[in-house]
């Protein structure tokens, strides 16, 4: 028995070593995990990018397996996808997956970057990796929305619909822009059949391409910890930080326990609630006017985008002019952009700001969450007060910030870090 | 920073434990994606049994039917066909249809429930090409003695009128029989032989 | 289309119990005696509906199939959507998923609000579907509703949940009660068929949650005996 299992270990030390003389296998395996060091004091906030990651790996397998059945055209796509949830095996859970796994990819991406607004992850050496994450983001959401097309249901379609017409409201290329998005004179079988395009090859392999930069950025640079300290400036006889602890093991068997309470939350909302139909609303991640075929003559009475998207089109629709309105969209999703920028602190993390910083963060959050949840009720005239209200905070967060971070009274941050 | 004294046999055992657990796990979660691609409902509902009537067929024609998507050939035989076939015996390769597929009611010198009637897959046992029917007459370029038969274009396998493979041909096996049974003597229904109706 | 924000209030609440095989299979007849005329639910196959609710083949072509001849057929109509136009004004929807864009409660009350209205084409009109189309084709079973104002109410069967209340005109060939279960075995059925799976998904969603957690347990053990090291 044990004779057996021998060989085939010094089998496969072997094959390793064969590939590894021919290919930079345990460079790479040393350089990003069991040799690549991270500060020993990460908190729950730094589980969310390997989350992310998982989500990435789970949307595109399951995509993969939703294409083999999927039909992308505007007579079958509707019934393909009831095809898939009764007559395809197992296709209902793969669809709840890849509808849940939407959703989740986002909860984990806000998560990921409210952890570097909370400790300043964005600023130096660390501009770069927060632009590409960024970049991640906003591709991730185009993503999200042509996704969103495909099961061209009545929320798909005029969905769809207004969001494009957001480019119309561009001053002279406006209408020729929306038309050549479309490529019809409405949202069309035309639409759905390149966006279904764009969906399932020209955005996945633009998110791989921006998350493998992303990665190879941070390993550059090295991570960010909740103290803001750099774990680099204080190292050892053999060069590695005091601080720093290698990912492998360590933070691979963390990860793993973070991982797996993911995935109880995840497979809870695939198996128990896949519409996640909060009272009050018709399914934040189905919503039930989407179980109607779209029908470009009727409008649903009630419209909505997808949770993920309120807080902007709060603000679009706080604003009481077309153009200023998806101006003031356009600019509240590409603020973040200038973080790096705007923040003129010399301490990155939460703990050691002053009191300015934590305020404002603080009404920033506030104000996200409320500008989310006004994006999903029906207008009233003081909705749309209270919407204005929360769009001057969540703008005040950026505009003001030089002043309010130099005049901060920051704490002394400590040399190590803590705990 | 490495601890004095790690237990290093309970660190290994957790980890053969995580190991095997998740990889239950990973395996269970290949289970859907393995047999989502196995056929749909709708696949099994296309490839269900097909009802055909043969009222109309003439003797020495032949018809084509779907099942699972498949070409059926039902072919009604003459007297003289009949004859043609058991002429052939020593030249097909498995004249009793041993290392062939068929149901055990096929497996005789016509293959078939009824010696009048052959139905039978038209698909080649060699490559999964579809066969051309090619009557005794027509069969000049094929064999100078050609008494009737199917001629497959691709890599040119010839069968007898009951489906049997001649000698010397890449086709490894006669053509396949799919189970069937007449409903009355009109009707046949093809993918079910089961007794009850 | 959304209904939740403006009449929710105003539904009646129905629960559904989707393990309930014999309300399913009332239901089922009721749907293809009443419905299928019309209605499609052209996602359906029969023998999906005869493995769920056990049927078997031969009770499901003699009982439930008349439009199709395989088991494994969907639950399609003869009529033709151009006829159906001319009759109704519009072609009844396919009704497969129409409890997951309705919702139960939506539909309880739909079959339950159906009255007496001149002015409409088949005299009839409803509450929760202002204007419907369709004529109430259940009226046999219910009888007939006028619309009364609540003081004036107190006769054989009114609707408290209704601030426009209903009562009886005509008797129907259930009694009240009788109507109410067969409503409830209706929208039971329509739920079912909206997500077959259902049932099943949360009976395994159970065996996936306590793998999980066992698999939660295990790897916080792994790592707990790595981070000995650190801490």
């Amino acid at each position: 028995m044990a004779k057996p299992i021998k060989t085939l270990v010094n089998g496969l030390y072997n094959l390793r070593d064969w590939v590894d003389s021919r290919f930079p296998l345990m460079k790479i395996w040393n350089e990003h995990l069991a040799q690549y060091y991270c500060p020993k004091n990460f908190n729950f906030w730094y589980f969310f990018g390997s989350l992310a990651l998982l989500v990435l790996v789970i949307q595109i397998l399951t995509g993969i397996w939703l294409t083999m059945n999927y039909k992308p055209s505007a007579e079958e796509a509707f019934a393909s996808v009831e095809y898939i949830m009764r007559d395809v095996n197992w296709g209902w859970l793969i669809r709840y997956m890849h509808s849940t796994g939407a959703s989740a990819f986002f909860i984990v991406i806000y998560l990921h970057m409210f952890r570097a607004l909370l400790y300043g992850s964005y600023k130096k050496p660390r501009e770069l990796l927060w632009l590409s994450g960024m970049a991640i983001y906003l591709v991730l959401m185009g993503e999200a929305f042509f996704g969103y097309l495909l099961p061209w249901g009545q929320m798909s379609y005029w969905g769809a619909q207004v969001i494009i017409s957001l480019f119309g409201a561009l001053p002279i290329i406006g209408d020729d822009l929306s038309l050549w998005i479309r490529g019809d004179f409405v949202v069309s079988d035309v639409t759905l059949n390149r966006f279904f395009s764009l969906h399932v090859i020209a955005f996945p392999l633009l998110i791989l391409g921006l998350v493998g930069f992303h990665i190879l950025a941070l390993h550059e640079v090295g991570s960010n910890n909740p103290d803001g300290v750099e774990i680099k400036q204080n190292k050892n006889a053999e060069g590695i930080p005091l601080d720093g602890i290698p990912f492998h093991p360590y933070y691979t068997v963390k990860d793993i326990v973070g991982a797996a309470v993911f995935l109880i939350f995840f497979f809870a909302v695939v198996f128990f609630m896949p519409e996640m139909k909060v009272p009050g609303t018709q399914g934040l991640f189905l919503e039930s006017a989407n179980f109607i075929q779209a029908n470009s003559l009727q409008t649903p009475e009630h419209i909505a985008p997808v949770w993920y998207f309120t807080p902007f089109y709060a603000i679009l629709r706080a604003v009481p002019s077309q153009l200023g309105g998806v101006i003031a969209m356009g600019l509240a999703v590409n603020l973040f952009l200038l973080l790096p920028w705007l923040d003129r602190s010399a301490v990155k993390s939460f703990r050691y700001r002053g009191r300015n910083y934590r305020i404002a963060l603080s009404l920033f959050v506030i104000s996200f969450l409320f500008l989310g949840w006004l994006g999903l009720q029906v207008v009233t005239p003081f909705y749309t007060w209270m919407a204005r209200f929360f769009s001057v905070v969540y703008f005040s967060f950026f505009f003001l910030m030089p002043f309010y971070t130099a005049s901060d009274k920051d704490k002394t941050v400590p040399d190590r870090v803590t705990t | 920073m490495v601890n004095k004294n790690i237990d290093q046999s309970r660190r290994r055992f957790l980890t053969t434990a995580a190991t095997v657990v998740g990889g239950v796990g990973a395996v269970a979660a290949a289970v859907p994606f393995v047999s989502n691609m196995n056929p749909s409902a709708k696949t099994k509902a296309i490839g269900a049994p097909v009802e055909v009537d043969i009222s109309k067929l003439e003797p020495g024609d032949r018809m084509i039917e779907k099942w699972q998507g498949k070409p059926v050939w039902i072919l009604r035989r003459t007297g003289e066909m009949l004859k043609d076939i058991s002429s052939l015996n020593d030249k097909v390769s498995d004249p009793t249809s041993d290392n062939s597929a068929q149901p055990d009611y096929a497996k005789n010198e016509f293959r078939a429930r009824e010696d009048e009637f052959l139905v039978v897959i038209g698909i080649c046992t060699h490559l999964g090409c579809s066969p051309n029917f090619v009557m005794k007459e027509e069969g000049d370029s094929i064999d100078a003695d050609w008494k009737g038969g199917f001629f497959c274009p691709c890599h040119g396998s010839r069968f007898d009128l009951a489906g049997r493979v001649f000698k010397g041909v890449p086709a490894p096996s006669n053509l396949v029989i799919p189970p069937y049974k007449f409903i009355s003597s009109t009707r046949l229904l093809i993918g079910d032989d089961s007794e009850a109706v | 289309m959304d209904v939740s924000a403006t009449s929710e209030s105003k539904l009646m609440h129905m629960d559904v119990d989707l393990s309930d095989q014999q309300s399913l299979q009332r239901g089922a007849k009721i749907f293809v005696n009443y419905c299928l005329s019309c209605h499609s639910a052209a996602y359906m196959r029969y023998n999906r509906m005869g493995e769920d609710l056990k049927i078997s083949d031969d009770i499901l072509k003699e009982n439930l199939m008349f439009g199709a001849d395989k088991v494994g057929d969907v639950m399609n109509i003869s009529m033709r959507h151009e006829d159906s136009i001319n009759y109704f004004g519009v072609a009844p929807p396919d009704l497969s998923v129409i409890a997951r864009s309705r919702g139960p409660d939506w539909l309880y009350t739909y079959f339950q609000t159906f009255y007496v209205d001149d002015s409409r084409p088949f005299g009839i009109n409803n509450l929760v579907y202002k204007d419907v189309a369709m004529p109430h084709v259940l009226w046999e079973l219910q009888g007939m509703q006028r619309l009364v104002h609540l003081e004036e109410t107190g006769s054989v069967y009114y609707n408290p949940n209704y601030k426009n209340s209903l009562e009886l005109v005509t008797t129907g060939k259930q009694t009240e009660k009788e109507y109410d279960r067969t409503v409830h075995d209706l929208v039971n059925y329509l739920v079912y068929i909206g997500e077959p799976i259902k049932l099943k998904r949360t009976k395994i969603g159970v065996w996936v949650m306590f793998y999980l957690f066992i698999f939660l347990v295990v790897a916080y053990m792994l790592k707990k005996d790595y981070w000995q090291d650190i801490h």
